[in-house]
């Protein structure tokens, strides 16, 4: 299906702040390219936001746009969602923003299975401010915060939005555009918490900081070290990182949940 | 035959439920706190009953940004919290005044700083609500002392953030708040209510969410409607996207500033009691005010000339009314439960500070009429 991005981006808001090579513009692209292909309506749309690199993306794209505080992201889409459960809402978020200061947030959003979908745009790295560790930069990376490499272990975004409850989990890369555009497509028409772990090259602080690279050698990095859920090559290499989807689960969802708690509550009044 | 009127012996949480029904309430997130919970606890029973929304968020910050998200569908959004959860909500009710969102944050005062003292009574977070937040901004702030003034001052508050686009602060205390009275529900309709102003820009005309009319006000869309554009706590333009021109911040921040400073009279409620002829004017706000009438009544039974200025919008403070009603007194006392919070105020707004004595308490304990006649008897050099 051939899509026009054009009808999807606000033009007057571009040029973009994305330094050259940053993954999230290709996490940009596919989300409009799974939006258009699932034929949503603009007007149906909310896209909710943090702050950072990634929050950013929420002021290019034409829909009901909330670019909030830093880690709130879910919280303020919590209040839209709820108040209009029609809607569709996106909170495309960082990895600093969804797993440091929004943490708490994000793992009682999975536990509520309230029908958002969360695309963690993890760059492994606080960008916006200059390249500091983030819960996801792993030990032993360097950052302007850990000039001796860093002493903190990261987060597994997967294992822990599976054990706080959420009902559609998976990890893609920016290198894997065909999957990543799958990805978002199904985290979409999940009905419940959806969260996607998109691994999104940060060429300018993690890739120099670490010797990585450039954009390329980032992504071929992500094609080398990524293998499908299952595959054998994980048991012989416990370091390679398995992609695909972890959780797809019906469950009971919040605002469904919600519904009959109104039902309950006027049969009493 | 008139219909009776519907009277109910209440707790100021539950008259405030009440009144935010009466108001048009529809949205409620919040996190258990004492001095406030039962405001939680109620609405959790009637808000679903008339299909409105509650919700328990995981912590005082969540509840405070998500009323923000609940207001932009445009459903009325509340919060209710004390001292601590009122310091964390503190980023997002800044973000709720940069991005002109209304809602309504009830904040049932108890002793601080800290965990404090949170089952006693306090009025320490005057100073917060009007700067608690970081950056140049205005805030509206109001309070009551009594449950029929309480009811009207809560659905005062939802008017005058949808009017102003603006969080209002209800600024209540532990004594009010637990205390239990008599309460005459208004019929529908005698209090008015001022619903959201909808743009009337059509589809496929470009909107501008933040330019403002001619006098000042900003019609909104709701998220979910025909108009789709950015909300953003960065200064920003009239679309809403970001910008750092010189020009646009300073006119954000006076637009900010301007709309609640110059409508200091529009918004400011007051009541005033003996003031015609009073030597000394008490002034007083929330559960300290009723001890402070308490004294000017008994000083009056002693033909002694006291008077009681209440305020019930504490920011934007209505230093004009202040000093003119302050204008014939010899003496001038505040009344109030902290260190001299709106003491400060009144001492700016008079013609002579040197005449504007404080009577407080800070220990939990509610601020007597006799604690009121002692500094009374010691600034007449009469000792106690």
């Amino acid at each position: 299906m051939s899509v026009s991005v054009k009808n999807y981006v606000r033009e007057r808001f571009l040029p973009h702040i994305w330094c050259p090579g940053c993954g999230h513009g290709i996490v940009m692209n596919n989300m409009i390219r799974a939006i258009a292909e699932l034929g949503l309506n603009k007007n149906d749309l909310v896209m909710v936001t943090g702050i950072g690199c990634s929050a950013r993306i929420s002021g290019y794209m034409d829909f009901h746009t909330l670019h909030t505080i830093h880690g709130r992201a879910l919280a303020f889409a919590t209040g839209v969602k709820l108040s209009r459960p029609e809607l569709t809402l996106i909170v495309p978020m960082g990895d600093g923003d969804a797993l440091a200061i929004g943490g708490n947030h994000f793992i009682h959003a999975a536990r509520r299975n309230i029908d958002i979908t969360a695309i963690i745009m993890n760059n492994n790295i606080y960008g916006m401010t200059g390249g500091q560790f983030s819960p996801l930069s792993g030990y032993g990376k360097k950052a302007t915060t850990a000039p001796f490499g860093n002493i903190d272990e990261a987060f597994d975004i997967a294992a822990l939005a599976k054990a706080a409850g959420a009902s559609f989990v998976a990890r893609t890369t920016t290198y894997h555009v065909a999957a990543l555009k799958k990805t978002i497509k199904e985290a979409i028409t999940h009905k419940g918490f959806s969260v996607v772990e998109v691994m999104s090259q940060c060429p300018t602080y993690f890739g120099r900081k670490n010797k990585i690279g450039g954009a390329v050698d980032m992504l071929n990095f992500y094609k080398d070290n990524t293998v499908p859920i299952g595959s054998p090559k994980k048991t012989e290499n416990p370091a390679l990182i398995e992609t695909g989807v972890f959780v797809n689960e019906e469950r009971p969802e919040y605002c469904a949940e919600y519904e009959k708690i109104v039902q309950k509550a006027q049969k009493t009044k | 035959m008139k219909k009776d009127k519907k009277i109910l012996f209440l707790q100021g949480n539950e008259v405030c439920v009440e009144a935010a029904l009466y108001a048009g309430l529809d949205f409620y997130a919040g996190y258990p706190i004492t001095p406030s919970t039962e405001i939680a606890e109620l609405l959790a029973l009637r808000l679903p009953q008339k299909g409105g929304k509650f919700i328990q968020m995981e912590d005082e910050i969540a509840s405070m940004c998500a009323i923000i998200g609940a207001s932009l569908t445009g459903h009325k959004s509340m919060t209710a919290t004390s001292g601590p959860g009122f310091s964390l909500k503190q980023e997002a009710i800044g973000y709720a005044i940069m991005a002109e969102v209304p809602c309504v944050v009830v904040n049932v005062q108890r002793g601080g700083p800290s965990t404090g003292l949170p089952t006693k009574v306090s009025q320490g977070d005057v100073m917060q609500a009007r700067w608690g937040t970081h950056g140049d901004h205005s805030i509206i702030a109001m309070t009551a002392s009594n449950h029929q003034d309480l009811f009207s001052v809560t659905v005062e508050a939802f008017n005058l953030a949808e009017t102003y686009r603006t969080p209002v602060i209800l600024l209540f205390d532990e004594i009010v708040g637990h205390m239990r009275e008599r309460l005459v529900i208004p019929e529908p309709g005698e209090i008015p209510l001022l619903e959201r102003l909808h743009t009337s820009v059509k589809e496929g005309t470009d909107y501008h969410p933040y330019l403002p009319r001619e006098d000042g006000r900003l019609p909104m869309s709701d998220f979910g409607g025909v108009h789709r554009y950015n909300v953003t706590g960065l200064v920003h333009n009239m679309w809403g996207f970001p910008s750092d021109q010189p020009g646009i911040a300073h006119g954000l921040i006076h637009h900010l500033y301007d709309k609640i400073e110059n409508n200091v009279n529009a918004i400011n409620r007051m009541k005033e009691y003996y003031l015609d002829d009073a030597e000394c004017v008490l002034i007083s706000y929330g559960s300290s005010a009723r001890s402070a009438l308490q004294e000017v009544e008994n000083r009056r039974a002693l033909g002694e000339r006291l008077g009681l200025l209440e305020l019930q919008t504490l920011w934007p403070f209505p230093a004009k009314a202040v000093r003119e009603r302050c204008e014939k007194a010899k003496n001038i006392l505040v009344v109030e439960m902290n260190m001299g919070q709106i003491l400060q105020e009144v001492k700016k707004a008079v013609h002579h500070p040197d005449k504007v004595f404080l009577v407080n308490r800070i220990d939990g304990t509610f601020i007597s009429p006799e604690d009121i006649r002692n500094v009374y008897r010691l600034i007449q050099g009469k000792g106690v």
